[in-house]
């Protein structure tokens, strides 16, 4: 069964102007947005910046107000704050991408941990200390840093700290959004392998948000291509890489750099080949606004954005 | 742009409104009212009542303050009980005395600052910036009144320079040249008085604003084209720090009400700040309303003057 | 190879930190050709942002030490003047950040002006402007004109990021260097940039410093490349050699951390890049994090050593390395990759 269903999601932010800041328009963030993610996949959403993949992961959590469109965690209606109990609100937790900025500087890192446990269990300080320490040394730091602050950590450290904070209630779902674009490569590679193996351990869900192709393809078993608030296309990871339907696809996929020189020249060939393709069809893959049309299901994971006749 | 400045505008109002408001309610907390100290002790206290009734002044406070307002707005501020006169009048002189005496203050502190904080920001951390910001201070430590009255001892008294008292010498003819350079005369002592204690805060602003900038990635884009050391102050450091300093235009203008009160006293000059402090010792209410009301609009109006001002040299408030 | 433009000798940028001077860079040689793309690549803290710094003159505070030859002239005891005078003309720099790297109250227009106007006082305005224009036109953006009196904020940042390079590129350089120029970017936006980077590159003929963490950039743009760990150069070689070929441990580990086809697990360096204050300055600075490796086996005063024409290698520890998760007999002496 899906954890996680999004059916026809909208978030829409006013656009306020005119002398008495009245809303004339709508910026259509996320603009119909359906999904389902299976338990213990890990979904992978996609795009550049401004397609709403960020919007998307914090209207799931409530962050941001939904305009329309439903969210069902287990099968539950948990689009309105108010029907969503503290049992969902703590399965489903957020990895943020900033390590440096979403860490509160002035506390220490067992009040950070804390946090959410406090928020919902009653534990007595040695309990909650047990736990902390428990976390910390799940992410592989040193129990006995539990009165530091922030930044006396690195940034894959603190990126380590927030996972910490996300996995305290032991949830269902993650959101990870670009959990690792602050970070250096081999920093990257260390918050990657740990997702995976606490994955394993826990039968986590994820929701992995990311620019990067390259780490969405090693993470993630479906990939999602958004642009402009609307699916591109959907499907597993071979289709959106081997064989991607949409020009937008594509065209993302073929600029991804290749870690191996000998591709070069190939490789800008087939760029430029791309890009040519883009430029002519770019009226047929998107409708007079410059958006993508709704998706038609092309096999029965593998959906592309398509006009109406075909 | 316009837009802005509109939008501005309209957003002042209601400050205005408000202030009025608070300023009424506040003297209506006052005991008595405006009959309180016009009539005679011993006259029938039937007698005074049916007079508040007829005046209105029992009416409830929202009638009264529409009264007051309106009278506000066809510049009738009341009765000094003390001088027995319109408020408006005995305010016009003191008001532009005042204007006069800010004027020439911000003209000085800016004079000051400027070139201080320019100086400080760009050579920070050498015995030059060191001596600039250890003069901010002393001029944060030390109480304008005390520095006032040392400036009054030294340059009024013993020196003689500048004259000790009033806005003008007894006996000039207005419109004539001689007037005119006896009021500035009579302005530069406490002019400068305040300007020297108030400036600092700009200064040290400035200078924050200078050394914040200087490590902005775009002086380094700057530097890398082939900018001199100066040029790279003056097109693109000073424009960006300066910008600030215009936003902080409007506080300035607080400090200055708050500065011309104490300094007017010292040198009885005969200002608004003056007429305030006099007004509550002998608690003429009717003109400390008028002068307090005038204070905020002021500080209102400084503050409009700074987003303007902002709206106009900043382009990213300018398009929107 | 061709022409020597840059020649860096033993060059060491230290920083004050309380009362001692620390080595970002710490005795670099490198140089570069004409026409010739030379990548460093290293990870934050390794110095190679420092060391573009100091080649452009840029650091403010910094002691720097040894020599920096441009066309055969040392730059680094250059009087200021005589150095403003090679900026922006025939040596230029592309920042990382293009959401910071404008003067935000200035027009675009006025932004690439600014470079022609110290460098050819003698263009008349509408020369000047004409060749604004054609620059805005040559990277790239749509409606110049409109553009020229814009200011910042008011383009994208790949849009930004184009105005920077036609800044760089404005004189001509014979020098380019570019610092991290795509990391704030998009891919696709990426993609543009390096095109553009490399179609200016071959019709200038210049040399290029491409500075970046990431390794497919630089796979893909690099004639040579410099891989720099804490400070030193550890590896020089051709493009291909390094990818296919690479020697040094940290290369391999760097390498093998990045996600590739078949991959299952990433390799993970252990510890981390240590502060500029902690940075070992005696022995195998590398050393340290990989553990499990025998310490005999590292040079006392690590050496580049030229293992093929053009190959350098720093510390002899690469030939005892290997991946701890990997059996130690069947990699001691051979290649990972290829």
């Amino acid at each position: 069964m899906a954890i996680l269903e999004v059916e026809d999601l909208k978030i829409y932010f006013p656009i306020k102007a005119g002398i008495f800041n009245r809303t004339v328009d709508h910026i259509k963030a996320v603009d119909g947005v359906s999904f389902a993610i299976e338990e213990g996949k890990t979904y992978g959403l996609v795009g550049e910046s401004g397609s709403g993949k960020t919007t998307t992961g914090r209207g799931i959590i409530g962050l941001e107000h939904i305009t329309a469109g439903s969210v069902k965690f287990n099968g539950k209606d948990i689009t309105n704050k108010k029907k969503k109990t503290k049992a969902i609100s703590r399965d489903i937790q957020m990895i943020f991408q900033d390590p440096y900025s979403s860490l509160n500087p002035r506390k220490r890192v067992r009040d950070i941990i804390a946090e959410p446990l406090r928020n919902y269990e009653n534990l007595t300080k040695q309990e909650e200390k047990k736990r902390v320490q428990e976390l910390l040394e799940l992410v592989g730091l040193s129990p006995e840093s539990i009165l530091k602050y922030p930044h006396e950590f690195s940034g894959g450290q603190r990126q380590r700290i927030g996972i910490a904070r996300a996995i305290a209630l032991k949830p269902k779902l993650i959101i990870a959004d670009e959990p690792v674009s602050a970070l250096d490569v081999s920093v990257q590679a260390q918050v990657l392998n740990f997702m995976q193996d606490i994955q394993k351990e826990l039968g986590l869900t994820y929701l992995f948000i990311s620019h990067d192709l390259g780490i969405v393809k090693h993470m993630c078993d479906d990939i999602a291509i958004m642009y402009k608030g609307r699916y591109v296309e959907q499907g597993t990871k071979e289709e959106i890489f081997n064989h991607p339907q949409h020009i937008y696809t594509k065209r993302l996929v073929s600029a991804i750099p290749d870690i191996d020189p000998s591709n070069r020249e190939k490789l800008f060939q087939f760029r430029q080949e791309v890009q040519e393709e883009y430029d002519e069809s770019y009226n047929e893959y998107f409708d007079s606004e410059g958006l993508a049309y709704s998706l038609k299901p092309i096999s029965e994971t593998h959906l592309v954005a398509l006009p109406e006749k075909g | 742009m316009w837009k802005f400045i509109v939008r501005r505008l309209i957003i002042t109002f209601p400050q205005l409104i408000v202030l009025s408001i608070i300023i009424f309610l506040m003297a209506q907390a006052m005991p008595g009212d405006a009959l309180t100290g016009l009539v005679d002790p011993n006259i029938d206290r039937a007698a005074i009542e049916e007079q508040r009734e007829k005046l209105g002044l029992n009416d409830p406070w929202h009638i009264k303050y529409v009264d007051w307002i309106s009278g506000i707005f066809q510049g009738d501020l009341g009765q000094s009980f003390r001088y027995k006169m319109e408020v408006t009048e005995l305010v016009e002189q003191r008001m532009i005395n005042t204007f006069w005496l800010s004027v020439a203050t911000l003209i000085f502190t800016y004079i000051i600052a400027v070139p201080l904080g320019i100086i400080s920001g760009r050579y920070n951390d050498t015995l030059l910036d060191s001596s600039i910001t250890g003069y901010t201070y002393i001029g944060f430590a030390t109480p304008l009144f005390i520095f006032a009255l040392v400036m009054l001892w030294i340059f009024g008294y013993q020196l003689q320079w500048f004259p000790t008292g009033g806005s003008v010498a007894p006996g000039t003819e207005p419109g004539t040249i001689d007037y005119v350079m006896s009021k500035i005369n009579h302005l530069l002592l406490p002019a400068l008085s305040i300007a020297l204690i108030q400036t600092v805060s700009t200064v040290q602003y400035l200078r924050s604003e200078i050394v914040d900038t200087k490590q902005r990635d775009f002086v380094i884009t700057a530097r890398a084209k082939g900018a001199s050391e100066s040029r790279v102050y003056n097109r693109h450091i000073l424009r960006n720090s300066l910008l600030p300093i215009a936003a902080f235009f409007g506080y300035e203008i607080t400090m200055l009400i708050t500065g011309t009160i104490f300094v007017e006293q010292i040198f009885s000059f005969p200002g608004m700040g003056q007429l305030f402090i006099e007004s509550v010792l002998q608690r003429d209410f009717s003109v400390v309303n008028a002068v307090v009301l005038l204070f905020g609009a002021a500080a209102i109006l400084g503050a409009l003057i700074s987003d303007i001002i902002l709206s106009v040299v900043d382009p990213r408030i300018r398009i929107k | 190879m061709g022409d020597k433009l840059l020649e860096i000798k033993n060059l060491i940028t230290s920083f004050r930190i309380g009362d001692h001077y620390y080595a970002a860079v710490d005795n670099v040689s490198l140089t570069v050709n004409k026409n010739e793309v030379l990548g460093i690549v290293g990870e934050s803290g390794s110095g190679k942002s420092a060391l573009a710094f100091s080649v452009m003159g840029l650091h403010t505070k910094a002691k720097i030490e040894g020599s920096i030859l441009f066309n055969g002239k040392d730059i680094v005891s250059l009087p200021k003047s005589e150095l403003n005078g090679l900026r922006g003309d025939d040596m230029s720099m592309i920042f990382q950040d293009p959401l910071t790297a404008l003067n935000p109250l200035m027009e675009i227009g006025a932004q690439i002006s600014e470079t022609l106007i110290l460098h050819r006082p003698q263009m008349s305005l509408k020369e000047r402007k004409d060749h604004v224009i054609e620059l805005l036109n040559m990277v790239g953006i749509p409606r110049p004109e409109y553009v020229y009196e814009q200011f910042p904020h008011e383009l994208s940042g790949g849009m930004r990021q184009r105005v920077i390079i036609a800044i760089a590129i404005a004189n001509r350089p014979e020098l380019l260097i570019a610092d991290e120029p795509t990391t704030a970017l998009d891919v696709t936006i990426q993609a543009q940039i390096l095109d553009l980077v490399r179609k200016l590159k071959s019709e200038m003929g210049s040399g290029v410093i491409l500075i970046t963490h990431d390794l497919g950039v630089v796979a893909e743009m690099a004639d040579r490349v410099a891989v720099m760990y804490a400070g030193q150069v550890v590896e020089i070689a051709d493009v291909q050699t390094l990818f296919n070929n690479p020697k040094h441990p940290y290369t391999r580990s760097l390498l093998n951390s990045v996600p590739a086809e078949g991959q299952d697990k990433l390799h993970v360096i252990q510890g981390i890049v240590p502060a500029l204050q902690n940075l070992p300055r005696e022995g195998c600075r590398f050393a340290e994090r990989i553990p499990w490796i025998e310490s005999n086996t590292h040079e006392k005063d690590p050496v580049l050593h030229e293992i093929s024409p053009g190959h350098f290698v720093r510390c002899t520890c690469y030939k005892h390395f290997y991946f701890p998760e990997e059996p130690k007999e069947a990699k001691v002496y051979g290649n990972t990759r290829g």
